[in-house]
């Protein structure tokens, strides 16, 4: 097991951030912290580290215990905090090589694992961390993460602020780092990205709502969501609220999906009355359910 | 071996802060030289070629002796010659004389019958200090003729100003501000440029990084801390040098002793750095707790600029618990007495006092996660 959380809570005066949360990481597995801003994903990543201890509850990270064998810890996990955290007037290389020098090793010992990564940034090395684009420095922050061979690496929030092209490379290195063995906790607020983890665990206001495989996750869920589109969405989302039987509306993507609280829901009877508010152009249809939907209805 | 590797490599980083940082820079070099320039030239009590006007009311042999020896001092100019008292007024308020010397009806008859002939120096009392050394510098001269007259007869030159000082009032504060500026830059260097540069990394998240690293925190504080000890022993040389060479600043005693005494110093101003560090979270709090907290306190309090002698008792009192005191105390012994370590030991061991418990205080306060 490389990561064993029991039962931690933690508060910050009367804010109670993670409220006894209890999870399980197994050894090369990609595990994803899934909610939004303030759910406590950062506290649990730092308590983890060893930077904050629990209030409650015990954890344990690569078999050490967090409050009691922080050294060892320290040693051996890789943690690449949400805020970029390098080093912005050294220029690519010298973050690099220092992170290499405190960790006790160099850049040579270890560039098979970073190879990937380093040789898209390598072409700026001599830049200095401060000007490169956001993907650029999450790529030299994930090298820095590396350059020790960790055994577990915590990622909080590696791609917020980051372009969709770089969010979808950073996520093919983080399955490559992966197959190298390496155990990975990544936290993120986009649910698209919550499908590419192993297991997923949902949080909010501090308490894991959900934890399975992406897939369980959705097959599990039992109701029918259906894709509802006319050519006023506004106008759409307020009368699907009105609807006497709506369980659930909210807009996603092109089209709005609507829930009904009833099993023997018919499609029909939704379109009838739409009508009847004068919508045109309707669409009904079953939607494909996503993580998303999942998380709007916990 | 690789905890070397780590202290170089760490320390090397710290050089690259520095010198890719042009403020930093200009505190670290700009600042001490700008410093010692500014209170050795500008801020000083010397005055040179002021301008002064002459009331003559007798225009005698031993006037004319008097006048002469005044054009003759480089420290007077005499740009005008007037006729009646109601004058002197209007060439003040002209500005440009800074002084106007009234010599009285009768003055040699005065002399050789009433042993006693009065010269009257007037100064412009709006820049008090000048004026004050202008009166001092006029009696000098004067006694000087009087003590030359002495030797002929026994005639007596009474003057209305008091002369306080006999020598260069410049050279006296000099060796007051070598010593100060030195501690003031001592100080703001090593105490408020190590609190920045720890906050630094606190507040740009890369302490987060190092607290997660096999780094343990007093090799994180040395790391940090190194450059700045290097550093400050630089700008010790550096306005000790310019105080020897440019102001004539005397090292009587012992070269060593000094060193020891500064590095002592610097390490009680960096244990204060580093105590700031723990307790603020952002540069703005360390700058703004280095500069109430240090700067002020070492400026008003440790006998630098105003004397401890002449504060109200309670002052008096807290001046003691300023380690810049005992350390001006001791370069001033040093450099001007030339006493050794057997006349300063009480005052050094205050300060090794303070340095023990600043340096014990910071690493029970630092932290080694993040609350």
């Amino acid at each position: 097991m490389s990561i064993a959380v029991n039962n931690i809570s933690k508060s910050y005066k009367k804010l109670k951030a993670v409220d006894s949360i209890t999870f399980k990481v197994n050894d090369g597995e990609l595990f994803g912290l899934i909610g939004p801003d303030g759910a406590g994903k950062t506290t649990i990543f730092r308590i983890l580290t060893t930077l904050l201890v629990a209030n409650e509850g015990s954890a344990e990270v690569a078999g050490y215990d967090v409050v009691k064998q922080l050294k060892e810890i320290r040693n051996s996990v890789g943690y690449m905090p949400g805020k970029f955290s390098l080093y912005q007037d050294l220029t690519v290389e010298e973050n690099l090589h220092f992170f290499a020098t405190i960790f006790g090793t160099t850049i040579e010992e270890n560039y098979d694992l970073i190879k990937d990564i380093y040789i898209q940034i390598e072409p700026f090395k001599d830049r200095r961390a401060g000007a490169l684009s956001g993907g650029m420095k999450q790529k030299l922050a994930l090298c820095c993460a590396l350059i020790h061979a960790p055994k577990v690496l915590f990622l909080d929030e590696p791609t917020t602020g980051v372009d969709p092209v770089s969010r979808k490379e950073f996520w093919i290195m983080l399955k490559r780092l992966q197959q190298k063995g390496i155990t990975i906790l990544v936290s993120t607020p986009y649910m698209d990205e919550a499908s590419l983890c192993d297991r997923i665990a949902l949080i909010q206001k501090g308490k894991i709502l959900k934890i399975d495989t992406p897939q369980n996750i959705i097959n599990n869920y039992e109701k029918v969501i259906y894709d509802v589109q006319a050519k006023n969405t506004h106008g759409l989302i307020h009368d699907l609220k009105n609807y006497p039987n709506q369980y659930s509306v909210y807009a996603f993507g092109e089209f709005v999906h609507y829930i009904d609280k009833n099993a023997t829901f018919n499609p029909n009877d939704l379109q009838t009355y739409l009508k009847n508010k004068n919508h045109t152009d309707i669409i009904i249809k079953p939607a494909t359910i996503t993580i998303e939907d999942v998380f709007m209805d916990l | 071996m690789t905890i070397m590797k780590r202290f170089i490599g760490f320390v090397k980083k710290e050089f690259y802060h520095i010198f890719r940082d042009k403020r930093s820079l200009f505190i670290l070099f700009g600042m001490p030289i700008a410093q010692i320039l500014l209170f050795g030239f500008a801020i000083t009590n010397e005055i040179n070629n002021v301008d002064i006007a002459i009331l003559d009311q007798s225009n005698d042999i031993e006037t004319q002796k008097i006048i002469y020896k005044i054009k003759a001092s480089p420290y007077f100019n005499v740009a005008n010659q007037i006729e009646k008292e109601s004058d002197i007024e209007s060439e003040f308020k002209k500005g440009k004389i800074k002084a106007v010397l009234i010599f009285e009806p009768n003055f040699s008859k005065n002399l050789e019958t009433k042993k006693v002939a009065v010269v009257q120096a007037i100064t412009d009392a709006t820049e008090p200090n000048v004026a004050n050394t202008i009166a001092n510098y006029t009696s000098a001269i004067i006694q000087n003729y009087q003590s030359q007259k002495k030797q002929s007869n026994s005639n007596q030159v009474k003057v209305e100003v008091q002369s306080r000082m006999f020598y260069n009032p410049e050279l006296k504060s000099v060796f007051n501000f070598v010593p100060g500026v030195m501690t003031v830059i001592l100080m703001l260097v090593s105490a408020m440029m190590t609190s920045i540069s720890i906050t630094r990394e606190k507040e740009l998240g890369t302490m987060e990084i190092l607290l997660v690293s096999p780094l343990k925190p007093f090799q994180v504080i040395i790391g940090k801390v190194f450059p700045y000890i290097f550093l400050s022993i630089i700008n010790a040389i550096v306005i000790l040098t310019l105080g020897y060479f440019v102001f004539k600043m005397p090292i009587n005693g012992s070269i060593f002793l000094l060193a020891f005494e500064s590095i002592l110093f610097i390490i009680s101003a960096l244990s204060l750095g580093i105590l700031i560090s723990t307790v603020s979270n952002s540069q703005q709090t360390a700058m703004m707790l280095s500069l109430m907290g240090l700067m002020l306190p070492v400026i008003i309090l440790s006998g630098f600029i105003f004397p401890i002698n002449s504060m109200p008792l309670p002052m008096q009192v807290i001046s003691n618990i300023i380690p810049a005191k005992w350390f001006i105390i001791i370069v001033k012994a040093i450099m001007l007495k030339g006493v050794g370590i057997q006349y300063i030991w009480k005052e050094t061991l205050i300060l090794i006092g303070m340095t023990v418990f600043f340096i014990t205080l910071s690493i029970k306060k630092y932290k080694i996660r993040l609350e």
